[in-house]
């Protein structure tokens, strides 16, 4: 199913028209507009008349992180104050919140998004929708409650926090989707295992965002829950979820094209990549009228796939993310993702095991430590068994990052379990202090 | 033929055994043997208790990993050489032991905790020894 054919399916020449207009409306709208953005262009000499359309992209400065940062919280604002509806901001936890600024405009367009993602999935008015992201400053609640709300399907507000209600609600509404983050739902799955009433839930569908998730908890999440399992992706400077999503050929996450121009470069030099290599993705918001960005670092790593989908959308589709370029831990000299570890672990067994990496640095030497849970699917009456299970972690560990990692086996439930975004990685390195 | 054997994931971290224990008794579960084996890092506490699947969820709900298994208990008389007699027939027949331990139960003879790769075959084979075979309630 396809929510809006005319844009979703866009030959690829019609595309690149609409995204020209638009960028150079764009430009010519925050370099009037916004001061910030105009001495940045006035820097290196750049008028809005050098803009001619997306082949002229690449004159433009990049927005950075630290861009944000200085014109915090709302120095990038394009319209007046008073046009503004809704903020939204992330947690912040290192360095200053990303803000939200949402125009009326706004609001319906990342409604908009969303309804394309969700109906990418299968979603419809007849479903019955659970959003159990957070609600509040947090993009994910009210991003995924209005696109589905714009669907016509009958939205559960759930949001976090109490894993035992919204078990009830699940199964009192037979909601058939849920939108959550994948490592609660993954917790979810195992509390229904826990109490045997997996057989008891109607669900069709998930739709798992704010996170990076792999192939492997996407099929575990699949097989326990009986479901199809869809990404969602988006970022609250862009707008929250809806930006861009997976469709059934899961051959990557198609970006809505007509109101955000990817580019991917090499996070070093800046300069565009060989097509479908990869490297750092790069948005500018065309048609956002609040808070426009150009050419956004997201530091999300991935490459752009532009042939026509068999599901017949011919919106790129940004491949699978292989880290940020800000999560990336050098140890020993290796770069790893704990995406990659997550991976590796999952290989074992085939399901999740609860898992810690900690980086050390002792005499000088990096240190890998990886704590795995003995949850009971692991458990040997042998200390060779459970020797054993440490050297098959090795193992794995070894193959995927290349390094020798040491294993500890912890007792169950004792490392921090997540409602939300799970804490995988403890680096006391202190390189940066 | 078989005992009920609870095997229980402990860290080496202070307090675990101790904790694992209370929670034992706070439940009102006899332990008949306990014995202990441990790596550097981990170990492995062994027990013969009097409810064993009661003992598995009330230390699961304690957050212990447990699991309760299958074991033969044996006892074997003071005899000089009366252990390797029996251990050498279960080698014999191409059976691995893969762990034992003494049981702190009965007062003639050693009475022992036995893990074998085949525990069917095991019983058959000292059966034919001049060996003692605990059933369950016997020991519980
Ligand atoms: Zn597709």
């Amino acid at each position: 199913m396809i929510w809006n054919e005319a844009k979703e399916c866009m030959a690829r020449a019609d595309i690149e028209a609409l995204q020209s207009a638009r960028l150079k409306k764009l430009v010519d709208r925050v370099y009037h507009n916004v001061e910030y953005y105009r001495k940045k262009m006035q820097a290196v000499g750049l008028e809005p008349m050098d803009i001619q359309g997306i082949q002229d992209i690449e004159k433009l400065p990049f927005t950075t992180n630290e861009d944000l940062n200085q014109a915090y919280p709302l120095g990038l604002l394009a319209v007046p104050r008073s046009e503004i509806i809704r903020i939204h901001a992330t947690s912040g936890t290192t360095g200053k919140p990303k803000i939200g600024a949402y125009t009326r405009r706004d609001v319906d367009i990342w409604a908009e998004g969303v309804a394309r993602c969700m109906t990418m999935a299968g979603v419809t008015r007849e479903d019955t929708v659970l959003v159990s992201y957070g609600y509040g400053l947090f993009t994910g609640g009210l991003g995924a409650h209005y696109g589905a709300e714009k669907i016509g399907a009958m939205v559960i507000p759930v949001s976090t926090g109490n894993t035992q209600k919204l078990i009830t609600m699940l199964i009192d509404f037979q909601a058939t989707v849920i939108a959550c983050t994948p490592s609660y739902l993954l917790h979810i799955a195992e509390t229904l295992e826990k109490e045997n009433k997996v057989d008891q839930i109607n669900l069709k569908c998930c739709i798992c965002g704010a996170e990076p998730w792999t192939d492997e908890m996407r099929s575990q999440i699949e097989q326990r829950l009986h479901i199809k399992a869809y990404d969602i992706y988006g970022l609250t400077e862009m707008m929250g979820p809806g930006v861009a999503n997976d469709c059934e050929a899961h051959a990557g996450l198609h970006i809505w094209e007509d109101h955000f121009l990817p580019e991917i470069v090499d996070p070093a030099t800046g300069a565009h990549v060989a097509p479908g290599e990869t490297g750092e993705l790069v948005i500018t918001t065309l048609t956002k009228e609040g808070l426009p960005l150009i050419r956004y670092r997201t530091r999300d790593l991935t490459s752009l796939a532009y042939d026509t989908c068999s599901c017949g959308r011919t919106m790129a589709r940004i491949q699978r993310f292989k880290g940020r370029t800000d999560d990336m831990l050098i140890i020993k000299g290796v770069n790893v993702f704990p995406t990659q570890v997550e991976a590796a672990l999952l290989t074992i067994d085939g399901t999740t095991p609860h898992y810690l990496m900690v980086v050390d640095r002792v005499d000088n030497q990096d240190t890998l430590e990886v704590q795995i849970e003995v949850e009971e699917r692991f458990f040997s009456d042998e200390i060779r068994g459970l020797e054993t299970l440490a050297g098959k972690v090795r193992a794995v560990l070894k193959t995927a990052i290349g390094l020798n990692a040491r294993v500890k086996l912890v007792e169950p439930d004792t490392l921090e379990h997540s409602q939300g975004k799970t804490k995988h990685v403890i680096d006391k390195r202190k390189l940066y202090a | 033929m078989y005992v009920k054997q609870l095997s229980v994931f402990l860290e080496n971290r202070e307090g675990r055994l101790e904790e694992a224990l209370k929670i034992l008794k706070d439940n009102e579960i006899n332990i008949i043997s306990l014995s202990l084996a441990d790596t550097s890092d981990f170990g492995l506490l062994r027990l013969i208790v009097s409810d064993p699947d009661k003992a598995k969820q009330v230390l699961k709900e304690g957050h212990f990993s447990s699991q309760v298994g299958d074991i033969i208990a044996i006892r074997i008389s003071h005899a000089v050489g009366s252990l390797s007699q029996v251990l050498g027939s279960v080698t014999e027949a191409d059976i691995n032991i893969e762990y034992m331990y003494t049981l702190s139960v009965g007062i003639e003879g050693a009475s022992l905790a036995l893990k074998t790769s085949d525990l069917e075959k095991t019983i058959e084979v000292i059966r034919e020894q001049s060996v003692h075979i605990y059933t369950q309630a016997e020991l519980g």
